[in-house]
């Protein structure tokens, strides 16, 4: 009798106030993905373009962090969907190169990109009812909702992803030692 | 007169006058810490040498060592409490270590990893606080200070010139130039100072000097903060 089909565990991923660094940094487990394709299963996320999680996915993978209403729509629907949440590289840790612009007012930062600098002769502050309004700062996700692990990092190494992902397959708690714990 | 305490089971000689974290440095085991520097009088404020000395918690770098005391130090509850101490220096200031000219060479940072800080965990206080670029030869970033006031110490005790101070209190304690503009151009500092040498963050940076080493072989990316400690003994 033929052993029973082990069930592969279904990961999404998405890029919320990132630059998909930390995508690219996790596509750098080079051949190791097919390693992983034997026990996961991708779901929402960029790399299959499914559009919303499927209610029953083992593993959430969020890089970036918190700029505008609709990250923070995203991450909720992860958060109902994923038994794992994990926070990948600074920015979804602590806001990141985002966050710089925390310490300035809101409407500051929009008049001087769209209205006063040089080279836009009275622009307008877009003003569509499709764009996401922004927040007044940035936020790491674990301000809004409960985060399991974090992969620290600018973005995280290759390995770092690799070694806190198996070691969620095999059922042990992730650990970075020195060389792959970075903040940088 | 040398004499012997314990520490988490290993017998320590000291002389008379040590206090614990240099018994414990000269033998080579290393006890985290921010505010402490082996050249300068303890300033006890970071609280991450915190030990605990016959069951009762005290900072290592004020606490004199004495004959049969018996001292914890690397545990699991001291280093949970030291690694929230890092979370809160962490999320109290702006501390984003990738555009940071410091990375890889930060003790706050090295420090975190030591301590295995996979996350800031508390909510993050994005203080607005505006850099000082007025000297010609040394930048001051106050994002990154983390109030252990070794400059102060630095400036005052060893160059006699009391450039900076701590001003304030608790939450609202900041780092001060003595001047009236408050800019560093308009005192009596230079780069030559002990106190432009002397921070473990990256709050007073020497100008066109930054990014100079490449990542991969900056202090704390060649072994982790500790190992020169240990490395005393090693061989010995």
């Amino acid at each position: 009798m033929n052993a029973p089909v082990k069930k592969k565990l279904k990961v999404a991923t998405t890029s919320l106030a990132g630059c998909f660094g930390c995508h690219m940094s996790f596509l750098d487990i080079d051949e190791r993905l097919f390693t992983l394709l034997e026990h996961i299963e991708f779901d929402r996320s960029p790399l299959t373009d499914i559009k919303h999680c499927s209610p029953d996915c083992d593993i959430g993978i969020i890089e970036g962090g918190l700029c505008n209403a609709e990250n923070v729509h995203v991450l909720r629907e992860f958060r109902a969907n994923c038994k794992i949440l994990i926070a990948l590289g600074a920015c979804a840790i602590n806001g990141g190169l985002p966050a710089q612009r925390n310490h300035l007012p809101l409407t500051t930062i929009l008049e001087e990109v769209y209205h006063t600098s040089p080279g836009l002769a009275n622009g307008l502050i877009p003003n569509d009812i499709e764009l996401p309004l922004p927040l007044n700062q940035v936020h790491p996700i674990h301000e809004v909702v409960k985060i399991d692990y974090f992969i620290p990092g600018c973005p995280p190494s290759g390995d770092a992803i690799w070694k806190v992902l198996t070691d969620l397959l095999a059922g042990r708690e992730p650990e970075l030692g020195h060389g792959l714990m970075h903040y940088d | 007169m040398s004499t012997n305490f314990m520490l988490d089971g290993q017998s320590i000689p000291f002389e008379d006058g040590q206090t614990i974290i240099q018994a414990a440095t000269q033998a080579g085991v290393y006890i985290p810490h921010l505010c402490y520097h082996p050249e300068f009088k303890p300033h006890g404020s970071c609280k991450l040498c915190t030990v605990k000395v016959n069951g009762r918690q005290t900072a290592s770098c004020t606490m004199r060592a004495s004959a049969g005391m018996v001292v914890e130090n690397n545990t699991e509850e001291l280093n949970a409490e030291r690694r929230a101490l890092t979370q809160m220096l962490f999320v109290e200031g702006n501390h984003f270590c990738p555009s940071c000219e410091k990375s890889g060479n930060c003790q706050l940072q090295a420090t975190a990893y030591h301590l295995g800080m996979m996350s800031p965990h508390y909510d993050h206080f994005f203080p607005n606080r505006p850099v000082d670029a007025s000297h010609p030869d040394v930048l001051l970033d106050f994002n990154r200070c983390i109030l252990c006031s070794l400059c102060v110490r630095a400036s005052r005790d060893v160059d006699k010139k009391n450039v900076f101070a701590l001003s304030g209190r608790g939450i609202k304690t900041h780092l001060i130039v003595n001047a009236a503009s408050g800019h560093l151009a308009d005192t009596n500092f230079t780069i030559d100072d002990k106190a432009a040498k002397v921070c473990p963050v990256g709050v007073i940076l020497h100008k066109r000097n930054g990014f100079a080493v490449p990542i991969g072989e900056r202090t704390y990316d060649k072994a982790p903060i500790g190992a020169q400690v240990e490395a005393v003994t090693e061989g010995v």
